[in-house]
């Protein structure tokens, strides 16, 4: 709950910081898909790996990077995480196993399944996740990734977030198929659809998969189904999609459910997750503005960075 | 010393960097059994197991998107793209993910991967098996672009670029494979990336080469020295990406003429580039405009004749020096 709320409260303060004009691109937000990252993360230690998407911030928050760091990068800090050279596309933390955040719709997925061959061939227990949407299945870096891992058993979980939109072309318009985890069986894999805005849905099919995946039992395709709740990146009016999904869209709102599910369950009281609002949004101010006054770097530093040894 | 194939020194090289780092391990289409297409990599799967030395399915962008993973992750992959036309079809993890991960994240992680692939021309094998692709792979910043031509350079470039912490695309010569020769040291040397070499000595003129043009630009410096009594200094690049224009601008200064020698096309080549340079840094220097050989600006045909047309021959280089000369 409180990954997921850190997740969304970030998102809050990048839209403003966006409207703002404090950063530079575009702004694609992971508001709705939290409880997928949420819930696969927490089945992950430290020193496994993931692969994130365009829509990014999500799969680092819940890998355990600051916040301070990424929204300092939004901005194009020298404070960035990628010391203001990659953005919010790019958000890459490679000390908390984040490979990187990608630009290129799919091209993160060959990358995790690279993670998880060389943990095999390293002979360590690592295990790597590529998160992608639904629109990636059908680049061909999906499917020789899955191909690739199924043959050699590799550790990694292929993370379908299935949020039935790329940009403006309704998933039924991009694939025949209804159920995108019947992919898997074209490679050997096993493939599952979860809620995808049911963090504990998530949490529990995606400890199976890193279990197999840890026990060297292969890899494993899970669809995630869910919605994005705001458009392709801010600024989008979304008028290609029907105003009953976006209702829809909030109605099933992760975070919604997760407290329904909490204080229903006697885990958590009402006032408890009152406060655990009030922590994240003190956590999150804090790092904004932190953010904030970090500053730019010098012009010169653009050249830096590009080899590691002087050339 | 004992002289051997640019085949064989590519092999050594891969079997001692193998032997000496574990992290180092080798994946591509066909390179297990069989050694690859060119035999370049034969043997070394049964010397170090199928885990090392990983035939893959027929999925470049896997291979090279794995590859970068790996190199993210503790080890130093060296994947094998077929020939270089199939580059294409891996283009996007090379260009968007291989050469910007370092630059983007800020240098939070360093990339030591090596691609080797294979350039052609001449081979009747028309356009899709006999690509020299090198000028747009120097043109992505990030990468580090490797062209040798003999033996002894293959060796220690290879070594070198295995050992680099940056990723390099290596280009090897379908036919500089098994018609080279020449003494390479038993053991362990490396030659540096970003330096050039002067291949023979000349006064009257510089032909700045790399890769299968250095042999035929040799040949064509010995032609103008016996039948013209012109002495050549040919340039051997070696390294596209870092490129070492000191060596060049160096021998321009002493003989005021040079000819730029290379069998990728003509438009927008490593020629080109060299040519750019040597107008902004070494324009006093010259007597005579540039000239580039190169090939001309089509697919390659797949008929002999039309094929033998648009390369760059000694022949062709000779002439230019010839009309330079007198010009």
């Amino acid at each position: 709950m409180e990954t997921m709320l850190r997740m969304r409260k970030f998102e809050e303060h990048a839209i403003e910081i966006f409207s703002e004009g404090l950063m530079g691109g575009v702004l694609h937000t992971y508001i709705g898909e939290e409880a997928i990252a949420a819930g696969v993360c927490a089945n992950l230690r430290k020193d496994d790996y993931v692969t994130g998407t365009h829509r990014g911030h999500g799969h680092c928050i819940a890998k355990g990077s600051p916040p301070f760091r990424m929204m300092a990068e939004l901005m194009g800090r020298k404070d960035g995480c990628n010391k203001g050279k990659g953005g919010s596309m790019h958000t890459m933390d490679f000390e908390n196993g984040v490979l990187g955040s990608n630009g290129i719709v799919g091209s993160g997925i060959p990358i995790a399944t690279g993670a998880a061959l060389s943990a095999k061939i390293r002979g360590t227990d690592q295990v790597a996740v590529a998160f992608f949407g639904d629109g990636a299945t059908n680049r061909g870096s999906f499917h020789e990734a899955l191909n690739m891992a199924a043959i050699w058993d590799l550790p990694v979980i292929f993370v379908c977030e299935d949020n039935k939109w790329a940009i403006s072309v309704p998933r039924e318009k991009s694939t025949r198929i209804q159920d995108l985890s019947t992919r898997a069986s074209s490679y050997g894999m096993p493939g599952a659809v979860v809620n995808g805005n049911d963090a504990m849905a998530v949490y529990e099919a995606a400890k199976k998969a890193v279990e197999r995946a840890r026990s060297g039992g292969g890899p494993t395709l899970l669809v995630c189904d869910t919605l994005r709740q705001r458009g392709h990146e801010e600024g989008d009016a979304q008028e290609y999609r029907p105003k009953d999904e976006v209702a829809r869209a909030k109605e099933i709102d992760p975070i919604k459910i997760m407290t329904k599910h909490l204080i229903g369950h006697g885990y958590m009281t009402a006032e408890q997750v009152e406060a655990l609002y009030g922590k994240v949004e003190a956590e999150m101010a804090d790092a904004v503005a932190r953010a904030r006054k970090s500053e730019f770097p010098a012009p010169e530093e653009a050249l830096d960075d590009l080899f590691s040894e002087v050339v | 010393m004992r002289e051997i194939t640019y085949a064989e020194a590519l092999t050594e090289a891969l079997r001692e960097e193998m032997r000496r780092d574990k992290a180092v391990f080798c994946l591509g289409e066909d390179i297990g059994r069989i050694g690859g297409n060119f035999g370049i990599t034969k043997g070394l799967q049964k010397e170090f197991g199928e885990d090392r030395v990983r035939d893959t399915p027929i999925s470049e962008d896997a291979i090279v998107g794995a590859s970068l993973g790996a190199a993210l992750t503790g080890l130093r992959p060296v994947p094998e793209i077929m020939f270089s036309s199939f580059l294409g079809c891996c283009w996007e993890q090379i260009w968007n993910q291989v050469s910007k991960v370092r630059y983007m994240s800020g240098g939070q992680v360093k990339v030591p991967m090596v691609i080797r692939t294979v350039n052609a021309i001449g081979r009747s094998t028309a356009a899709q098996h006999n690509e020299r692709p090198e000028a747009m792979l120097m043109h992505m910043p990030g990468l580090k672009v490797v062209a040798p031509a003999t033996p002894y350079d293959a060796k220690g470039l290879l070594k070198a670029a295995i050992r680099s912490d940056d990723p390099v695309i290596f280009f090897e010569q379908c036919f500089l494979y098994y018609t080279v020769k020449g003494e390479v040291p038993e053991g362990d040397y490396t030659v540096p990336i970003g330096k050039a070499d002067i291949k023979r000595k000349g006064s009257d003129l510089t032909i700045a080469t790399y890769s299968n043009m250095v042999h035929k630009s040799m040949q064509a410096a010995a032609v103008l020295s016996k039948e013209d009594g012109v002495e050549a200094e040919v340039i051997d690049m070696r390294t596209l990406s870092p490129m070492d224009m000191d060596t060049v601008l160096e021998s321009v200064k002493k003989t005021g003429r040079l000819i730029v020698a290379t069998d990728d096309c003509r438009r927008g080549s490593t020629g080109a580039e060299i040519a750019a340079e040597v107008a902004e840094k070494g324009f006093d220097y010259l007597d005579a405009p540039v000239v580039r050989v190169a090939t001309m600006d089509v697919p390659t045909p797949f008929s002999k004749p039309m094929e033998n047309y648009i390369i760059p021959t000694p022949e062709k280089i000779v002439a230019a020096a010839r009309a330079m000369l007198e010009g």
